[in-house]
């Protein structure tokens, strides 16, 4: 197939996006409070968004406009409402977590985002449908994702967390690859909008046997 | 035909459970469902037998010799759990542990989560194998947190966090995949992660895109083959959700699972070389084993020492897969087949085991044997089978395993050999008491089904003694398409 190269205005807009997105991943990282993480998980799906539009814009491939709307109904008004109303429901949205060690969790992101490049380095090199950077962006995004679930001791955060890696798959696939193939990305939505639902359910459950939706009290099940 | 029925009559299942599955005879619909998905399944087998590979749809569907096998072995031991949980969760309910509405929950998801299963293993799309395998995981959790308790909530968190964190590994693996493909096989057509376009020109494919796609895949589906160190979440799973999950989780998804793997593991040799691939799976492979039967000593849960087992016997599959050649491939397939049976005939048996007396511990359950024979017949001989003494058919694919380790790669004989012995001990020393000794139980409310229990080990046992030559040719088919 022909490849289509960007014009170099696009691209630099499309790195702009792929940086806020790193940017909004670290800001995610530090923030405390559950109704702001939502707002920064709505942004990334902004992000996602606008360049998914410019990819389809700019490399004449038309069913990305479709995927580009998955993302505007799913990840940008669909998801976040749905959360907001469960930590409005939970009585959650005043919780402020207590973070271990930001400026440590900052360094580490660091050293991922380092990693995430080195990894990504020998892939991009043979990249033509995209700049440099954009599949270790990805990659970075997942990454920290993955550290903020780990760092995370709540259970709403938990999940805003392996949404937020959802997201980095997402621009993965759309800068790498133009997208999956339609049918892929909606059984993609499909299994992210059916995995929000059961995990909110789940949080009703959780609070009724634990009452609170601290992951701490949920560490009984080890070896003896 | 025959394809289109599997597909779609554990859905039709899911939506009929869904609407009537608190109803009285609920179990029965849904052991008539699985029956009926058995006969679909044999139908397909007898097809491909006949006719070899299929190809429909666009080719977005294909059964080979190697999925066909585990399509017929998902719909048998899809059937059997049918039967064996129709008395088991009858008696839960009348314990109270259960409601109708719960039960209703778990009879749409059971069919959900076969009809997820078969989507997996029939599809040709890479794609669609990781949207069916993610729906797997999404039915199971659901299965798995049934009771609502404070423990099974926290196994079916546990589960959800580390398996979606792993699956989404796989995902960014077959992107990865994809965009090694579009290179060659194009963007349109939607044929990029088509397995059979990938495999037949997986020579062109770039090299060092699919190293990386395959560390990723690996570690995403190795999280649900619980191959260690991503295995945390299996023993908890196994040992909260209801028993008919136990046995369906380890005789059935984790060997999807690893056919996943095994999938991507053929296109990526044939891009790489066989190096890298198989030293990954014989390292997670050995490392699984091992760990997994140091951990059996310390278990006292019945379910969460027969989990562990099947870490361990995942273990040794995976380590067959990655020694590669005809006959470890051989002996793989055939101890997923065994292992499948077995594994699932003990829970079987641990389940009710626990009904009798009432409690998971280990120590709380002795004197099956005056109890209740068969329960306590049908625990001792499935930890035999498992443990891989002779006849059984776990002792000729293990022995099988073994001489070929000591053949291509003697270092590893002695490691495989040791968790062999520490599991049998841990495993050997746990089960005689509860199986012999004397204790009063209570009788069951419900008298239980464990036919399947004694037909799986009967199959067992006659894989060992004697194969038929049409399912040795089969298997060998299968080997030859591994490589």
């Amino acid at each position: 197939m022909v490849l289509h190269a960007f014009t170099v205005p696009v691209l630099n807009v499309l790195n702009l996006l792929a940086s806020c997105l790193l940017l909004i991943s670290f800001a995610m990282l530090s923030e405390r409070r559950t109704p702001r993480l939502i707002t920064l998980f709505a942004g990334q799906g902004t992000i996602l968004f606008i360049s998914t539009c410019l990819i389809a814009h700019s490399s004449g491939l038309h069913e990305l406009y479709y995927s580009a709307a998955l993302t505007l109904l799913l990840k940008v008004i669909g998801l976040p409402l749905i959360l907001r109303r469960l930590i409005y429901r939970l009585d959650a949205q005043w919780d402020s977590e207590p973070l271990v060690n930001v400026p440590l969790t900052m360094l580490a992101g660091l050293a991922l985002v380092i990693f995430a490049f080195g990894l990504a380095q020998p892939i991009s090199m043979m990249a033509t449908t995209i700049t440099r950077n954009m599949l270790g962006i990805a990659l970075a995004v997942i990454l920290l994702s993955f550290l903020m679930m780990i760092t995370r001791r709540k259970a709403v955060t938990q999940v805003i967390g392996f949404l937020a890696m959802e997201n980095g798959l997402f621009f993965a696939a759309t800068s790498a690859t133009y997208g999956m193939p339609m049918v892929i990305e909606l059984g993609i939505a499909l299994d992210v909008l059916v995995g929000v639902f059961i995990l909110g359910l789940f949080f009703f459950q959780i609070r009724e046997q634990f009452e609170s939706l601290d992951l701490r009290n949920m560490e009984n099940l080890k070896e003896e | 035909m025959e394809l289109l029925a599997v597909l779609c009559l554990p859905l039709l299942g899911f939506l009929l459970l869904a609407l009537f599955g608190a109803k009285r005879a609920a179990p029965e619909l849904n052991i008539a469902v699985s029956f009926a998905t058995l006969i679909a399944a044999a139908l397909l087998v007898l097809r491909v037998e006949r006719y070899g590979t299929i190809l429909v749809f666009h080719d977005q569907f294909f059964v080979d010799a190697f999925n066909v096998f585990l399509v017929g072995l998902t719909a048998f031991v899809g059937l059997t759990t049918a039967i064996f949980s129709r008395p088991y969760m009858r008696i839960e309910e009348l314990h109270g542990r259960l409601t109708p509405r719960r039960l209703q929950l778990y009879h749409a998801m059971y069919q959900l989560f076969m009809a997820a299963m078969f989507l997996a293993l029939l599809t040709n799309n890479m794609g669609l194998l990781w949207v069916a395998m993610e729906a797997a995981t999404l039915s199971t959790v659901l299965l798995v947190s049934l009771y609502r308790t404070r423990a099974s909530l926290e196994a079916a968190w546990k589960y959800f966090i580390l398996c979606g964190v792993g699956i989404a590994q796989a995902l960014f693996g077959t992107i990865l995949l994809y965009f090694a493909a579009e290179k060659t096989l194009g963007h349109e057509g939607m044929t990029a992660l088509l397995w059979t376009h990938l495999n037949a020109v997986k020579g062109q494919l770039e090299p060092r895109v699919l190293g990386l796609a395959f560390v990723f895949l690996l570690v995403g589906y190795g999280t649900k083959v619980g191959l260690a160190p991503l295995h945390n979440w299996l023993p908890d799973a196994h040992a909260e959700g209801p028993t008919p999950v136990s046995a369906v989780l380890s005789g059935l998804l984790l060997n999807v699972a690893l056919y996943a793997v095994i999938r991507c593991k053929v296109l990526v040799e044939g891009s790489i070389g066989v190096t890298l691939p198989s030293r990954m799976l014989m390292g997670f492979g050995l490392l699984s084993a091992v760990l997994a039967s140091f951990f059996l000593w310390r278990q006292r849960d019945i379910k969460r020492l027969f989990g562990y087992s099947s870490i361990e016997h995942m273990g040794i599959i995976t380590f067959a897969f990655g020694l590669g050649g005809p006959i470890a491939n051989f002996a793989a397939l055939l101890h997923m087949t065994v292992h499948s049976l077995t594994k699932s005939s003990i829970f079987f048996t641990a389940g009710h085991a626990s009904q009798v007396s009432g409690t998971q511990q280990m120590d709380g359950i002795r004197g099956l044997l005056g109890t209740s024979p068969t329960i306590g017949w049908g625990l001792m001989l499935g930890s035999l089978a498992i443990l891989g003494t002779p006849p059984f058919g776990v002792f000729s694919s293990e022995f099988l395993i073994l001489t070929t380790a000591m053949r291509e790669h003697p270092w590893t004989t002695p490691l495989l050999l040791i968790a062999l012995t520490v599991a049998f001990a841990a495993i050997f020393s746990r089960v005689q008491p509860m199986v012999f000794g004397d204790k009063e139980a209570q009788p069951l409310p419900q008298s239980p089904a464990l036919v399947p229990v004694f037909v799986h080990l009967a199959i067992v046992l006659m894989l060992g003694v004697y194969m038929p030559p049409a399912l040795a040719e089969w298997y060998r088919a299968a080997a030859r398409l591994i490589g």
